[in-house]
């Protein structure tokens, strides 16, 4: 156990802390896992392989010398804003018209959106894998046995930033008051004059941003493109979203970042090949443990509607 | 029994007196020798399937040219059926049924990947139905299926080929291996460098795995840049060598990365840049220092579609040729779906020596190649340049 395994752990949890957010934040108003949340990332990745041609384009022509920081900043945050209205959509089309319906119908058609975007993705831009060009130059800073790039330091830091602006806004602001008071009751909050609706969209879409960031970064750091890359990481960032407690916030911030560590540390110290076995065994033995995840309560899987 | 004999005896019959109405010998299948051709279009390796498919067309229209394949007096058009696996061990076994069954081919080539290879090479010896893997390397492809042959030469063949490469070049004696422990072929071929290089009197001083999917290696690489290994051998497939190198880079690995005939794709470098330059790996194929039938191939490929062939395409076209050798050999097509595959069977595996693009080879007994491996090194102008050549 080394400490550079740490900044690994750190780094691939960041990732799954950022997506298990939109699980997590979709469940908590309306006691719904959004499972096309995985492939939501996945479209996050291929807007910011968008943007972030275009960008580069546009820098490379010299219309608008753009230096490597706000060329990222500038992806990213476009990224963010574009992959919010997929959310949006998501809700829109498939969501809202099955408000009233089961849940099983609901989370069903979850799946069925996500097989959409992976092979809507397949047939627009074809099975070939893409690269996501360099937003900036990767630099290795060796400290004695630790090697780290900036990039990795960069995921770590944003996606601690992002999640305390989240904190923030759902803490600080009256929309934010208004998510935590729907998460709690989901019926008598419009009786106090909330927009409802207006409420719900925002909730997807700023998961679907934080995917979409999750999506950039990600692609930073792992460069080949795919449409199925939103799969098996939004399964497990699912797992950390139910393992950190349905509808915490800060239980899918620690959920993602325990799971990251799990998954390194039982690599790291057990023979890699059963690292899943392992990782998702001890999982399993702290939900028997503790059911409703480490910070869920009990109300958040009740059903309120 | 008696009856079916009965029917079988007025068939015979029947046909004998419709071939002796005809003034000379008659086309069976009306003239049409379907192929089937199965192969990853979609999922996790279409790169492979598009080459494979760019191939075979490339043998078609060279057929179209000559009038069609003549066999026994008969001049047949043949037809290829492609049919797409989704890089599937499922997909593969239900396409091959299909094509068997339904589609009635007298023959399949591919699939391409071990994965999809070992379960479709089942249904293909169960069915009696003449099949050539161009691209799979795992020995149990073929192993006791006398109807299953294959163009690449096998993984332990080639595993003992990089670990006489890893020793005899660098003088390695400590050596890494990182592979995917779910799909057949890393999983082989790791296990059989591990076990060459033992013997060869190496150490492997870290055996690392993960999942196919896993985007993620930092543990495992963290692990082996901590052992003292000099070399890392990882048996990938193109879209994940790209992650694997540069992560190492990432964490501070600078010593040589191998890799097996599964990198040989022109994708590779689409992805991988320059982290990839200066690596080493085994193949079928090498494009940079190619001369004679190879390079004329490697030309038409070029001014078709673009790119350079990779080694998929290569063994595509030599499974083709090998193919259209032994129906040609069989001399006569009769009609009897389950006499010309056997007929085709028999002349594949009597082919005494065949000179393809990827060399000269025959089969032996288990359907499996005898030929020559190429080492290539990744150049500065990101090609794959012959570094050496490794016989058994």
């Amino acid at each position: 156990m080394s400490i550079q395994q740490i900044f690994n752990g750190l780094q691939w949890g960041s990732f799954y802390a950022l997506i298990a957010l939109g699980y997590s934040m979709v469940y908590s108003i309306l006691m719904l896992f959004n499972f096309a949340h995985g492939d939501v990332f996945m479209v996050g990745a291929y807007i910011g392989l968008f943007v972030a041609t275009a960008v580069l384009g546009i820098a490379a022509s010299g219309l608008l010398p753009l230096p490597p920081a706000v060329t990222f900043v500038l992806v990213l945050v476009l990224t963010m804003f574009l992959t919010s209205f997929v959310g949006m959509a998501v809700e829109r089309v498939a969501y809202r018209p099955l408000r009233d319906a089961p849940r099983a119908s609901a989370a069903i058609t979850g799946l069925m959106v996500g097989i959409f975007l992976e092979t809507g993705n397949l047939a627009l831009l074809g099975a070939s894998r893409r690269t996501f060009p360099p937003l900036i130059e990767t630099v290795t800073y060796t400290l004695g046995p630790i090697t780290v790039t900036n990039i990795k330091i960069l995921t770590i830091v944003l996606a601690l930033l992002l999640m305390l602006a989240l904190n923030l806004f759902i803490q600080k602001t009256k929309t934010g008051m208004a998510m935590r008071a729907m998460s709690v009751d989901y019926a008598a909050v419009p009786l106090m004059g909330v927009p409802m609706d207006r409420v719900i969209v925002l909730t997807f879409a700023l998961g679907s941003a934080l995917a979409g960031a999750a999506g950039v970064l990600f692609s930073m750091t792992y460069p080949v493109l795919e449409p199925y890359m939103g799969l098996l990481i939004g399964w497990k960032a699912f797992v950390a979203a139910i393992l950190g407690g349905r509808g915490s916030i800060l239980g899918a911030v620690l959920g993602g970042f325990i799971l990251g560590f799990i998954e390194i540390l039982v690599a790291a110290l057990f023979v890699s090949t059963l690292r899943d076995l392992i990782a998702y065994s001890i999982v399993l033995l702290i939900l028997t443990f503790r059911p409703y995840g480490l910070f869920g309560e009990e109300y958040s899987a009740r059903l309120r509607i | 029994m008696k009856r079916l004999w009965w029917i079988l005896g007025m068939v015979l019959l029947a046909s004998l007196l419709l071939v002796g109405c005809q003034p000379g010998p008659r086309a069976a299948y009306g003239g049409v020798i379907k192929i089937g051709h199965v192969a990853p279009l979609t999922g996790d390796i279409p790169k492979v399937g598009e080459e494979g498919k760019f191939a075979l067309e490339m043998w078609l229209e060279d057929l179209e040219k000559a009038g069609g394949l003549e066999v026994g007096g008969v001049t047949y058009r043949i037809e290829v059926i492609h049919e797409d696996n989704e890089s599937k061990a499922e997909s593969s076994a239900a396409a091959a049924t299909k094509l068997i069954a339904e589609d009635k081919v007298l023959a399949i080539i591919g699939p391409y990947a071990s994965k999809q290879a070992i379960p479709t090479g089942e249904v293909a010896d169960r069915n009696k139905t003449p099949m050539i893997s161009p691209w799979s390397t795992n020995p149990r492809t073929t192993k006791g299926r006398p109807f299953v042959f294959r163009a690449a030469f096998l993984d332990d063949f080639q595993g003992f080929v990089l670990a006489k490469f890893m020793q005899e070049e660098f003088g390695a004696q400590k050596i890494a291996i990182l592979y995917d422990v779910a799909s057949d072929y890393p999983k082989g071929l790791a296990e059989f460098v591990k076990q060459s290089a033992e013997e060869l009197g190496m150490e492997v001083v870290a055996f690392e795995s993960f999942t196919t999917k896993d985007r993620d290696f930092s543990a495992q690489l963290t692990k082996i840049i901590n052992s003292d290994a000099e070399i890392l051998f990882t048996p990938q497939y193109y879209d994940e060598v790209p992650l694997i190198v540069k992560q190492a880079h990432e964490l501070g690995w600078t010593k040589p990365i191998v890799g097996s005939d599964s990198w040989g794709s022109p994708e590779l470098m689409n992805l991988c840049g320059d982290d990839c330059v200066g690596s080493f790996f085994s193949t079928h194929w090498a494009v940079a220092g190619a001369k004679g039938a190879a390079k004329e191939f490697i030309d038409r490929f070029q001014s078709k579609y673009g790119y350079a062939p990779g080694d998929v395409a290569a063994l595509a076209w030599d499974s083709a040729h090998l193919l259209q050798k032994a129906i040609q050999d069989c001399g006569k097509l009769t009609g009897n779906l389950e006499e010309d595959r056997q007929c085709i069977r028999d002349a594949l595996a009597n082919i005494s020596e065949y000179e393809g693009i990827t060399g000269k080879m025959r089969f032996n007994a288990e359907g499996d190649p005898v030929k020559c491996a190429i080492i290539v090194r990744i150049n500065e102008n990101y090609d794959f340049e012959f570094y050496k050549q490794v016989c058994p």
